[in-house]
């Protein structure tokens, strides 16, 4: 059964949810990708402000195709993760309590995780077509010079995704192998 | 002497651009199915069936499968009996550039690896051309995505390392790639050559059919022995555990030195695109 959640995320909610978990989530994300991530943390080295509100906040690492006429959004699966990995941090220690990406993050990202209560959400890789029905509201926030790579604020509904990290640092990716090698 | 217009290249690009990245080829679809029904760990069977649901998404409403739609790999045989009328490089380009804009496809090529500038339009594409025999063109379209690109291998090997050396180094590559290419994968290798010659072999085996194994029994047998393996690594669809690691594993060899065994290991997702015509 998958655990319905909405955003804001608070940490007591980070909380309760652990590696492995399936979940729906509700409400207000942003989409940020490698080069929105590397313009945030200049702002942030600077001591500027941000172009979203972080605290309690979801990122969904993707870069969207162009919606066709009629559509809110195009094709807007998961990208890499460990691009991102020399950027959430900061952006942990300021609030960000979930992020939605595929594949494997690094020590700092986890050690951040656990430090101040976040979650490493998974989406299907592979599947934006289907991913993209779940996205009910786009509006692109900051950065539009960047096109695909522009921030955007999504209102999404049952968009589905797993735990991968949790916030005590437990990994589906090291455990999902070791419990199918073991009933093998 | 046959003539062909640039122009009827251009519009071959283009549809083909399209075509590639929103519907999945027979073969692909037939695979990613039968690695559902074999398939026993439950979150890994649901995994395909979101795969397959998506890639049905895709066909019917005429959108991109995924969206990294990729840069626009363009394989070309020219047949050494054909003029064309035109710039080839310039129609090919322009193919892309009327099929990523047009087809509502995403544009993810920098004109600049370091400073990065987005081009906008997709191009330029990564273009390959071959003199063959006759008076056509094929025409093939490889949109490859980078989450995968960015996985892949190449290793020259020692003549002493042999298909050993040759299966550890494919295996490693992708264990060490685990769940950043979105398996499900497909696995090209090269095999001799040279350096280069490797990298594209291994390219290239990506455009074969997942369901058509080398034609030559030895490579045949590689391609099966290493698909085997590498579903023992345990690291599944999306890397939550399971059987399908792997869908398929593509082998191209080629003469090489008598010092030298390069790999190269090109890996690609499920969504695994090409599409060809002929002209």
């Amino acid at each position: 059964m998958a655990t319905k959640i909405t955003t804001p995320l608070t940490r007591d909610t980070v909380k309760t949810l652990k590696s492995g978990d399936s979940c729906l989530i509700t409400g207000a994300i942003y989409t940020a990708r490698d080069a929105a991530h590397k313009r945030l943390c200049e702002l942030i080295n600077k001591g500027e402000p941000l172009p979203l509100d972080i605290k309690d906040s979801i990122i969904y690492f993707v870069g969207p195709t162009p919606a066709k006429p009629g559509e809110i959004i195009g094709s807007a699966g998961p990208t890499t993760s460990y691009r991102m990995d020399a950027y959430s941090p900061d952006l942990i220690k300021l609030g960000l309590t979930g992020m939605i990406g595929k594949g494997k993050r690094n020590d700092e990202v986890i050690d951040a995780m656990k430090t101040h209560g976040a979650v490493y959400f998974g989406a299907i890789g592979g599947c934006g077509a289907l991913l993209s029905k779940c996205i009910k509201k786009c509006e692109i926030i900051a950065y539009d010079d960047l096109g695909a790579e522009a921030i955007r604020k999504l209102y999404v509904e049952d968009f589905p995704v797993v735990v991968i990290i949790d916030n005590d640092g437990n990994n589906l990716y090291e455990t999902g192998k070791e419990n199918y090698l073991k009933q093998k | 002497m046959r003539e062909i217009n640039a122009k009827i290249i251009t519009d071959t690009v283009k549809k083909l651009c399209i075509d590639a990245n929103c519907h999945l080829s027979g073969d692909i679809k037939e695979c990613i199915q039968n690695a559902y029904k074999d398939e026993t760990w439950q979150q890994a069977k649901e995994i395909l069936a979101h795969i397959i649901e998506n890639y049905k998404i895709a066909d019917q409403k005429s959108v991109p499968v995924c969206q990294d739609t990729g840069v626009a790999c363009v394989f070309l045989k020219i047949g050494q009996d054909v003029h064309i009328t035109g710039d080839i490089t310039a129609a090919v380009n322009e193919g892309v550039r009327q099929g990523y804009t047009e087809g509502f496809l995403r544009k993810s090529v920098v004109s600049d690896p370091l400073n990065r500038v987005n081009t906008n339009d997709n191009t330029p594409a990564m273009i390959y051309f071959e003199l063959v025999k006759g008076d056509k063109i094929e025409i093939t379209v490889a949109p490859k995505g980078f989450g995968s690109e960015n996985m892949s291998q190449i290793a020259m090997l020692s003549p002493s390392d042999g298909i050993d050396g040759v299966k550890e180094f494919v295996k490693r590559v992708v264990k060490e790639a685990g769940p950043n290419p979105c398996p499900p994968v497909v696995v090209g290798v090269g095999i001799g050559g040279t350096f280069d010659k490797a990298a594209l072999l291994a390219k290239k085996a990506l455009l074969r059919e997942v369901n058509k194994p080398n034609d030559n029994p030895f490579y045949a047998n590689l391609e099966k022995e290493l698909l085997q393996e590498i579903n023992m690594l345990g690291i599944g669809p999306q890397g939550f555990g399971g059987k399908t690691t792997a869908l398929a594993v593509n082998v191209e060899y080629f003469p090489t030195h008598i010092a030298g065994l390069p790999v190269a290991v090109n890996i690609n997702c499920h969504v695994t695109r090409h599409k060809t015509e002929v002209i």
